[in-house]
């Protein structure tokens, strides 16, 4: 073993010799993989979304044309019904992140800073649990409590939203709320104990302390997971689908359009790219992304 | 300098210029084959929902495994929910074979997506009735693209504990001042734009539609305005039929156009569901299987072809799926109902002629008025605007 290692000529050897004095060529080395894996796959995928888009399909819809040129962003602009239906997608998004922040600001309160270690565990794990479960299998549980009539809740309570855009915000409400409650407990986690008590010992009460002292801390933990509900949200077209009723999103839009005119479908995609990019910059104003 | 960009478009955009890359062979470049080989073990293929049943539904509808058994292929079956879904995925080049509808079937022979057919490598093509041969739909240039797999019409579904008195027109889906309000389903795609103008040719005589499929600019106008009212009392557009199926038996939806085997599924659930084929007529669809001209599986795809249209399981199909049989020596073989041929005037060819078949609708109208009909393109974004 040891006449190996030592052997001049092992070729291993040779890489690591010539790897030690050359920190370029390791650093080079280490990151060529990834770096290839985000160009290509990422940005390689972006560039296709976007080149697809500049073609068009021809009158008949047989074939798609090789002339390029924007007329789908034109129509994009100029026709209300994208404008409405993008309009709307936002909508559900912003809805969808404000019902998820409400709702997990005292669920990870509650894990965090009163539950008992041991109920902390069983309390993370039932958050993480669904998250194992097939979205496609939650959404047609959703589908099968929300019918109206024939539904769970119809039987049970006697009425229910039924199938239609309310029914869109609850399940993706529903969806994502883990996304936002793991990081907010984990900014909670992060929060010592001394500093609410300090805030009670100086005389502020409950809401005094939680507006000047834990959202304020929490702040980039709850923008953390607004990326995430927003997002995802924006580019669902599953649940639409199952629980919509006739309701359309950007999401059903391009999927619909997927089959039948692949270069709109591809111009719209942009559009929810778009709005992420503005949300992304809008929350780097805030400077909650250094904070992370 | 242009072909060579696009080939760097191609190359940058894999994933999602396939199709765009693919559209420019042309078609007519494939023949197709004298004799076949030895069976290639495997084979993929898109089929309507009920087309190709392995017992995985209910374990009583199963001609897949016998067919696995006998050719030593293994099917691995793709469902195609809409015509267009079916085109995207044959354009992937991934599968050998599709059952196209008549509005998918001429956009893959024009797009080079399916290669002629040699019918006389399928024996049973020889019984298939003489009015499913050499049709637009599946023949171009002379030469055969397909071997007709059966056809039918759709029909409108009601709920019968619900709706009264029971519908006879397809007034009842397109009223805005529906007492069904809510309950109402349409099909998701923008062919359905067809089942429109298709009341409109006969409820509104002064429109002077002929065909659904050829409309003029006036003409479909008038469809999408209808359309649009209906979207009022839409509670939910259905493409997986499943999901049909489910809204029908939970009672969230009461009526609205359906596939027979949606309503044969829901009535073996006990949902109180009937059809009937309303006084205007019906939209329809004729299929045909077809060759995908990049087919991995060449020869057990033609064993699939002459399977599926010989007449004990042309008798399953057509039994399960509620439709016309291709070839008509299944009648006899229908066990479970005698009538069923009878019912379906599966050898009535003036019958077959009224049903409005799904078709490609083209600038250069199909029932030859002109060129001045608004093409399959306008159809798609219509579609969404429709639904809003």
């Amino acid at each position: 073993m040891t006449t190996a290692i030592d052997s001049p000529h092992r070729p291993a050897r040779r890489v690591s010799r010539f790897l030690d004095a050359r920190p370029r060529w390791r650093l080079a080395g280490l990151l060529t993989g990834p770096a290839l894996w985000l160009v290509v796959l990422y940005f390689g995928s972006l560039m296709a979304l976007f080149l697809t888009s500049l073609y068009r399909l021809n009158d008949d819809a047989t074939r798609i044309t090789e002339q390029m040129g924007t007329s789908n962003y034109h129509e994009l602009l100029t026709t209300s019904v994208y404008r409405d239906i993008v309009v709307r997608t936002i909508g559900v998004a912003v809805l969808v992140t404000v019902i998820d922040i409400v709702l997990a600001l005292p669920i990870a309160f509650f894990i965090a800073k009163i539950a008992r270690p041991r109920l902390r565990t069983v309390l993370i794990t039932a958050v993480l649990v669904p998250l194992w479960g097939s979205y496609l299998v939650k959404a047609f549980a959703w589908r099968a409590i929300l019918g109206s009539p024939g539904g769970v809740l119809d039987k049970t309570f006697g009425s229910s939203p039924g199938y239609g855009l309310p029914a869109v915000v609850i399940v993706l409400a529903y969806l994502w709320l883990p996304y936002m409650i793991v990081p907010i407990y984990a900014g909670l986690d992060r929060l010592p104990d001394s500093l609410l008590e300090a805030s009670n010992d100086l005389g502020a009460g409950f809401w005094l302390t939680f507006r000047t002292v834990v959202i304020p801390i929490l702040f980039p933990a709850i923008v953390a997971g607004s990326v995430f509900t927003f997002s995802l949200s924006m580019g669902d077209y599953i649940a639409v689908a199952l629980v919509g009723g006739p309701t359309q999103m950007i999401g059903s839009v391009v999927y619909a359009n997927f089959a039948s005119n692949l270069p709109f479908a591809a111009a719209f995609a942009t559009v929810p790219v778009l709005v992420m990019v503005f949300y992304l910059l809008g929350i780097r104003r805030t400077g909650a992304l250094e904070n992370l | 300098m242009r072909t060579r960009r696009i080939a760097t478009g191609c190359g940058l955009a894999v994933a999602l210029l396939l199709s765009a890359c693919g559209s420019s062979s042309g078609g007519g470049g494939a023949s197709a084959p004298t004799a076949l080989g030895k069976a290639e073990g495997s084979l993929k293929i898109i089929a309507w929902a009920g087309y190709a049943e392995d017992g995985s539904t209910d374990p009583a509808y199963n001609w897949v495994s016998n067919f696995e058994k006998d050719s030593g292929c293994q099917v691995d079956v793709k469902i195609g929910n809409t015509s267009d879904e079916m085109y995207q995925l044959m354009q992937t080049g991934e599968y050998d074979g599709v059952s196209a509808s008549g509005d998918a079937s001429v956009r893959l022979i024009d797009a080079g997506l399916v290669a002629p057919v040699n019918t006389s490598l399928v024996p049973h093509y020889a019984d298939i009735s003489a009015f499913l041969k050499d049709q637009a739909y599946n023949t171009s240039g002379g030469k055969n693209y397909g071997i007709p797999h059966g056809w039918g019409a759709n029909y409108l579904m009601y709920n019968t504990d619900v709706v009264s008195p029971a519908p006879d027109s397809w007034g009842v889906v397109f009223d805005k001042a529906s007492p069904y309000k809510g309950k109402v389903t349409a099909y998701d795609a923008p062919i359905y734009i067809a089942d429109a103008a298709l009341y409109l040719k006969t409820a509104k005589p002064e429109l002077g539609i002929t065909d659904p499929y050829s409309l003029t600019q006036a003409q479909f106008d008038a469809a999408v305005a209808l359309l649009k009212d209906q979207r009022t009392v839409v509670g939910e557009y259905w493409s997986n039929y499943a999901v049909s199926q489910s809204a029908f038996e939970q009672g969230s939806i009461v009526l609205g156009t359906t596939w027979q085997v949606i309503a044969n599924l829901a009535q073996a659930n006990d949902a109180k569901v009937a059809t009937v084929l309303p006084k205007e007529g019906a939209t329809g669809w004729s299929d045909t299987w077809m060759v995908s001209s990049k087919a991995k599986h060449p020869n057990c795809m033609y064993m699939w072809m002459d399977y599926i249209t010989s007449p004990e399981v042309q008798a399953q199909v057509a039994y399960y799926f509620g439709e016309a049989p291709a070839n008509p020596n299944a009648c006899a073989l229908i066990a479970d109902d005698p009538t069923h041929c009878d019912v379906f005037k599966a050898t009535d060819a003036d019958f077959y002629k009224g049903i409005s078949f799904w078709a490609t609708p083209r600038k250069k109208c199909l029932n030859g008025s002109g060129d001045n009909c608004v093409p399959f393109s306008e159809w798609i974004k219509a579609w969404t605007a429709i639904k809003g």
